[in-house]
């Protein structure tokens, strides 16, 4: 009776299941989406209006754009790291709910809780996203890419919202409280500013260039400005593959491993 | 499917668990037939919860063997799972969504039929009268209205053995009272098996065919509750004097189970029925003694305990 591909339709129909609750969530409380674009959009103004005049100038020697069109990659970024942050502390919110302990007793495949808060919250950065590069669009960011270029974006940004989302997962159940969640994934919001997302790595000194070098988030931007603006992506692609392949699955094999423990209270 | 009419709904022999120092549970061993009612009656922090998460497989033991409806809980998960019904002491429902779409998520992870699924959430919603309800956020119900869906979403993926820790704590009578009725329509009607926890007397006598008390992390007693109640008694009725003289004067004509000094009261058998009481207060008027307050006091899990341990108290919960 059980064979593999029973057990597999199984975890499809729950992790539906488990997306269409997360969704409902989502519907029920939309500020959280707004709040999730908000601070990105706060950043890009701010980059642009405020900083932009300074910072362009170093930019526009390196690459011949304009700094809106810099910036965007980074802030896009940003934009991630920062949803991983609320999908850290709903999920941490979530593992105190009753429900959930009624899901360990049920024969239901038991990682599509955990599928759920995934899926969901890609649909939500996604949306996230398109709305910050909707403000982009408005404060004059002009991207050179065709179409295939644009849905390699989509891409290449799914793949990294999808690592990230696992690794926050994780992190969500690691931590003791929300709280402690909330400030596991603060780290992550430095990231895209210490590497080439606001301004070129061969500007900053030494030690910091080195980590900005070597970061995941750099090649992350590369690749997307690449695609967006057509400057050159080097070996961004195949890093970018490669971090997001070994965040992705430790994300998704510690997660899994947190959730399958003896829950404590 | 492998079919187990034989086997006891629930079984468990030499069941250990403890948190660190803390023996929990000190060697339990259970076994309640399928289709009967199953009540284990324990104070605050007896290890009633612990038990029903062992047997849920929500926890593992340290030692000992469990089976659900011939299925071992450590080795077979999947299918214990698919056998039981879990309602725990807290609240097991989504507070963000709505008691119908509760009931829905329970109908799809039950995997229900798909044309099934809407009727089943509606027929529940009407059993457990929460259809006026049925579209609002399970975070606005009362505690009673939260008790009732809790049951109910556990009921959706009928369950043969159904798991209920404290089913009634904190409901008022008439909630109380609703509960009592759909858990013995679940067993007369359709058959299951119930396992449930409570720190009260009334209720375990009232739901189960068998009742087992936990103290010191093992069963001191097991039994239908009638025999409980025959070691337990009749009860007893506190009489307070307003006049130490009267007091002591009373406290010679009486039968006294146990007496206090500093609150002059006396503690005299009896069940309370018009006629014992009758006959007291008879004796008491004879002998021209003025009772202050009478209370008739019928037994409980502190007598159950004293009779059983000796322990005047029933309080297991560590000092911490
Ligand atoms: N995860 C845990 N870690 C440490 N101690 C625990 C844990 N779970 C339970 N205990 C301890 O085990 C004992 C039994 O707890 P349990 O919750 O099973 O009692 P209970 O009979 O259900 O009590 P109540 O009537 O208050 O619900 C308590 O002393 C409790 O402190
Ligand atoms: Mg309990």
């Amino acid at each position: 009776m059980s064979n593999v591909s029973s057990t597999v339709s199984i975890a499809f129909a729950d992790s539906a299941t488990m997306l269409r609750r997360r969704l409902r969530h989502m519907l029920r409380y939309p500020t959280l989406i707004l709040t999730a674009a908000g601070v990105p959009v706060a950043i890009l103004l701010l980059f642009v209006y405020v900083l932009g005049g300074a910072l362009g100038d170093g930019v526009g020697t390196a690459g011949g754009m304009s700094y809106v069109d810099y910036v965007v990659p980074g802030v896009v970024l940003m934009t991630v790291a920062t949803a991983a942050q609320g999908t850290a502390i709903s999920v941490s919110i979530d593992m105190t709910e009753g429900i959930v302990a009624r899901f360990r007793t049920m024969a239901i495949a038991r990682v599509s809780v955990l599928t759920g808060h995934v899926l969901g919250s890609l649909i939500q950065t996604m949306l996230s996203i398109a709305a910050v590069v909707g403000v982009a669009l408005l404060v004059g960011f002009r991207p050179t890419a065709a179409l295939g270029e644009w849905l390699g974006a989509i891409g290449v940004l799914a793949m990294i919202v999808l690592a990230l989302t696992w690794l926050s997962v994780a992190l969500a159940m690691v931590a003791k409280s929300v709280a402690t969640a909330s400030n596991m994934l603060t780290p992550l919001m430095i990231l895209p500013m210490t590497g080439s997302g606001f301004v070129p790595t061969d500007s900053m000194p030494t030690g910091l260039r080195w980590f900005a070098e070597y970061q995941p988030f750099t090649p992350f931007i590369e690749t997307l400005r690449g695609l967006l603006m057509g400057t050159p992506m080097g070996d961004g692609l195949i890093l970018t593959v490669g971090w997001c392949a070994a965040i992705g699955l430790g994300g998704y094999l510690w997660a899994k491993r947190l959730y399958n423990r003896e829950p404590t209270r | 499917m492998t079919t187990h009419l034989h086997s006891p709904a629930v079984a468990a022999t030499a069941v250990h668990k403890s948190y660190g120092d803390h023996v929990v549970l000190d060697g339990v061993d259970l076994d309640v037939p399928s289709g009967t009612v199953f009540a284990l009656l324990g104070p605050n922090g007896a290890g009633k919860t612990t038990m029903v998460q062992l047997l849920s497989t929500l926890i593992r033991a340290d030692s000992g063997q469990m089976r659900i409806c011939g299925h071992d809980v450590d080795r077979e998960p999947d299918a214990v799972r698919a056998a039981i019904g879990v309602t725990g002491q807290f609240a097991a429902v989504d507070g963000f969504l709505t008691g119908e779409e509760n009931l829905m998520l329970m109908a799809d992870l039950n995997r229900l039929p798909r044309r099934e699924r809407w009727r089943c959430a509606v027929d529940l919603l009407e059993r457990f009268e929460l259809t006026d309800a049925a579209g609002m956020p399970a975070v606005t119900y009362s505690g009673g209205m939260r008790r009732r869906l809790d049951l109910a979403m556990t009921l959706v993926g009928k369950p043969r053995v159904v798991f209920l820790d404290e089913p009634t704590t904190g409901l008022d009578p008439r909630s109380r009272r609703t509960m009592w009725d759909v858990i013995r329509r679940l067993v007369t009607d359709e058959g299951v098996t119930m396992f449930l926890t409570t720190q009260y007397l009334e209720e375990a006598d009232r739901l189960a065919d068998r009742v087992a008390v936990l103290h010191r992390g093992r069963l001191v007693a097991e039994g239908p509750p009638e025999e409980l109640k025959r070691q337990v008694g009749d009860g007893h009725v506190t009489l307070r004097f307003a006049d130490p003289d009267e007091y002591d004067a009373a406290a010679r004509i009486l039968d006294v189970i146990s007496r206090d000094e500093s609150a002059l009261t006396l503690k005299v058998p009896g069940r309370g029925d018009v006629g014992s009481l009758r006959r007291l207060l008879d004796r008491l008027d004879h002998a021209a003694l003025t009772v202050d307050e009478l209370r008739i006091h019928t037994p409980d899990l502190d007598d159950v305990f004293f009779v059983l341990t000796g322990d005047p108290t029933a309080r297991q919960e560590p000092i911490r």
